[in-house]
């Protein structure tokens, strides 16, 4: 009897650099089920790739821009948002998606994703937050729920924590949403609505840390995450954000928070565009992208 | 190629340093600033922001100088030329993301107007105190450009050669200006757009599955994707291939750092740029840069009237420093007096390449205004005795 090889196309290849397979995840961690429903929602969505940039800043979830088959753009620790600040504004046609992990974007990055968000730029945030800076070893974040031990509070933390989607709506976005790396089918649906959105919107995607944030807490595995995620998520879209702060072990809200516009004038660009027209008249020269001689 | 003339003001202007870089930036084709205030700097971007409307191009009030410093160059790389200005404490801000810049070879341009530090230091005085910060500032190896303008009409003429030389050499340059050059006002002319060069942007015309983002032309220099055809190019600050794959071999890692310095290195025949005045047969030469070089200028004439003969040198290119010229010079005089607003910057590079050939001379000043011609005439005389 020969032996055969079969080979299945999965078609999120088409969507990754196989050549840089096998990624640097670890066995259990979200990272790269948020990136399977990513592909997901790029292909149901029907999203122009050619056209489509991903920039993501320095961790674990930092390196999702190199395993994309995208124009991506892997950035200094905490600054993907201001460097897709300046490709959306000088190449508005541009689709630009941000992402990176709850350290890179709200501790060093923090600031620029509040003023981002006030100016409503135009871009698809995804936010991994898998509660402690994982890259570096399992510090502390702004994330870290109360009472958990990570490698710099090994007595336990005390820091009081962000909430991310509260954070977030407060600064300006017309698009707010949270999901855990158990709900791939929902994250992707997610995705799609954010990618029909214009302004700058966010998703929170919950992910174990196995080995950094579970096992140190003794929380199991990657699996034992899930079952945690399933058993203790709640959907509750449009719930009030200030009611969705995550703690150890309580429930984890889940569902789409914010969808909303802001004012008659929409994102950042149509802001500009139309606040120079009013000043400048016929001496305003649009651009549809600043293309350099 | 010629300048667009959408940017170019054509016409003899009364402008200080400031605003001169400004009109040098949109001459050159500059469409995109990303900026955070600080004195005395922020007129330049005060009047991109009045002016790109109508040429064009879009300026941003950043909520950080980390902010400005990347916000452009994502612009740079969705297609802009693209700069920002900044002032001693913002430059240390910014360090990050001139490494950034060198790593990803992102051409892009940083106007620095000095004043006296270090920190908060003298808002708003002059100084020449980030001449080796603006090489040595941020970590690792790599090579840039800097210039130094000495009058506002300089100011226009060499932000367009910094954008020229960013497009050419694919890093960061930098215009090193004062807080006097930034603040005096002077006649600016400026010609038609047809007599101002500038340098495209080096886009590569390969079909995405043959373009290899970081692979060098025989200038050391790769060739640049459009974002948005189909390229998909990864761009990344870690040690990265050809491919522009993270690789974290020491063998790549030796590869790409050598190449980043070799572009500079080996070009710096056709990089340098100086001003050197009766430096055949003169025992001394003063070398300066900058506001600093108008009152050594009063020195030298006041010194060659006592009958010394005293030459000029005049750097234009503070980096690549013209090591070979005054290594030249040292050779030939008795002594070189260096005259800067700091304790002691270029003065080492001239001392490195003076070897010990001639005496050399430092009259240095702790900034907050320019030196007396008296204090260089003195270093002068003492030197040529």
């Amino acid at each position: 009897m020969s032996e055969q090889t079969v080979t299945i196309h999965n078609p999120v290849e088409d969507f990754l650099r196989m050549d840089r397979i096998p990624h640097i995840w670890c066995p259990g961690c979200g990272i790269g089920t948020s990136v399977n429903s990513f592909a997901h929602a790029l292909t149901d969505a029907n999203i122009d790739r050619k056209n489509l940039a991903i920039v993501s800043g320095i961790g674990c979830t930092g390196r999702v821009a190199g395993y994309v088959n995208l124009d991506s753009f892997h950035t200094t620790h905490g600054r993907a948002i201001p460097f897709a600040t300046g490709l959306k504004l000088a190449n508005p046609k541009l689709n630009v998606v941000v992402y990176s992990g709850d350290g890179d974007l709200f501790a060093i990055g923090g600031n620029h994703l509040i003023h981002a968000a006030r100016r409503n730029i135009d871009l698809k945030v995804v936010c991994i937050n898998n509660l402690v800076f994982a890259m570096t070893g399992g510090q502390t974040a702004p994330t870290t729920p109360g009472d958990v031990v990570t490698s710099t509070n090994p007595y336990g933390t005390y820091d009081p924590s962000f909430n991310l989607p509260y954070l977030v709506e407060a600064a300006g976005a017309v698009y707010v949403a949270r999901w855990t790396a158990f709900h791939v089918k929902q994250l992707a649906r997610s995705m799609e609505e954010m990618f029909a959105k214009k302004g700058f919107s966010f998703i929170e995607v919950l992910s174990p840390c196995p080995t950094l944030y579970q096992r140190r807490n003794k929380m199991g595995d990657g699996l034992d995450t899930m079952k945690f995620y399933k058993q203790v998520s709640k959907v509750r879209n449009g719930a009030p954000t200030n009611e969705v702060a995550l703690t150890k072990s309580g429930e984890i809200v889940v569902g789409k928070f914010v969808d909303r516009e802001r004012g008659d004038r929409g994102d950042y660009g149509n802001l500009m565009h139309d606040s120079l027209v009013d000043a400048l008249g016929d001496d305003y020269v649009e651009t549809e992208a600043c293309s350099c001689q | 190629m010629h300048a667009d003339p959408a940017g170019v003001l054509t016409g003899t202007h009364f402008l200080d340093g400031d605003h001169a870089c400004c009109e040098g930036a949109l001459a050159a084709g500059a469409r995109f600033s990303s900026g955070y205030p600080i004195t005395p700097s922020t007129e330049v971007v005060e009047r991109f922001a009045a002016r790109v409307p109508t040429v064009g191009g879009t300026f941003i009030q950043m909520e950080d100088e980390l902010a400005a410093s990347i916000t452009l160059q994502g612009a740079v790389w969705g297609g802009a030329k693209a700069f920002t200005v900044t002032s001693g404490p913002g430059f240390s801000l910014m360090m990050e993301h001139i490494g950034y810049a060198a790593m990803t070879e992102t051409p892009c341009v940083f106007v620095d107007v000095q004043r006296g530090g270090p920190s908060t230091g003298l808002p708003t005085l002059p100084a020449q105190q980030d001449m080796m910060q603006v090489r040595w500032g941020s970590h690792g190896d790599y090579e840039i450009i800097a210039l130094c303008p000495n009058s506002p009409q300089e100011c226009f003429d060499l932000t367009i050669t910094a954008f020229n030389y960013a497009e050419k050499y694919r890093c960061p340059v930098f215009v090193m200006m004062d807080e006097v050059v930034g603040h005096m006002t002077e006649k600016v002319v400026i010609p038609a757009a047809e007599e101002i060069e500038i340098e495209p942007r080096r886009y590569t015309t390969l079909p995405p599955e043959e373009f290899r983002a970081f692979k060098p032309g025989e200038d050391l220099v790769p060739d640049m994707p459009h974002v948005g055809q189909g390229y998909n190019v990864h761009v990344t600050g870690l040690t990265h291939d050809e491919r522009g794959y993270p690789d974290m071999r020491p063998a790549v890692q030796d590869v790409l750092v050598r190449r980043l310095v070799d572009k500079i290195k080996k070009n710096v025949d056709k990089i340098t740029l100086f001003e050197a005045d009766q430096i055949e047969g003169a025992e001394v030469v003063v070398v300066s840069y900058g506001i600093t070089s108008r009152v050594a200028q009063k020195a030298i004439d006041m010194a060659r009237a006592k009958g010394l003969k005293v030459g000029k040198f005049r750097l234009i290119t503070a980096w690549p420093f013209p090591e070979k010229e005054i290594a030249e010079i040292a050779s030939k005089v008795k002594g070189i007096v260096v005259a800067e607003m700091n304790l002691g910057q270029m003065v080492r590079e001239v001392e490195r390449a003076a070897a010990g050939q001639a005496k050399v001379r430092l009259v240095g000043h702790a900034g907050g205004s320019v030196h007396k011609p008296e204090d260089i005439l003195k270093a002068i005389m003492e030197v040529a005795r």
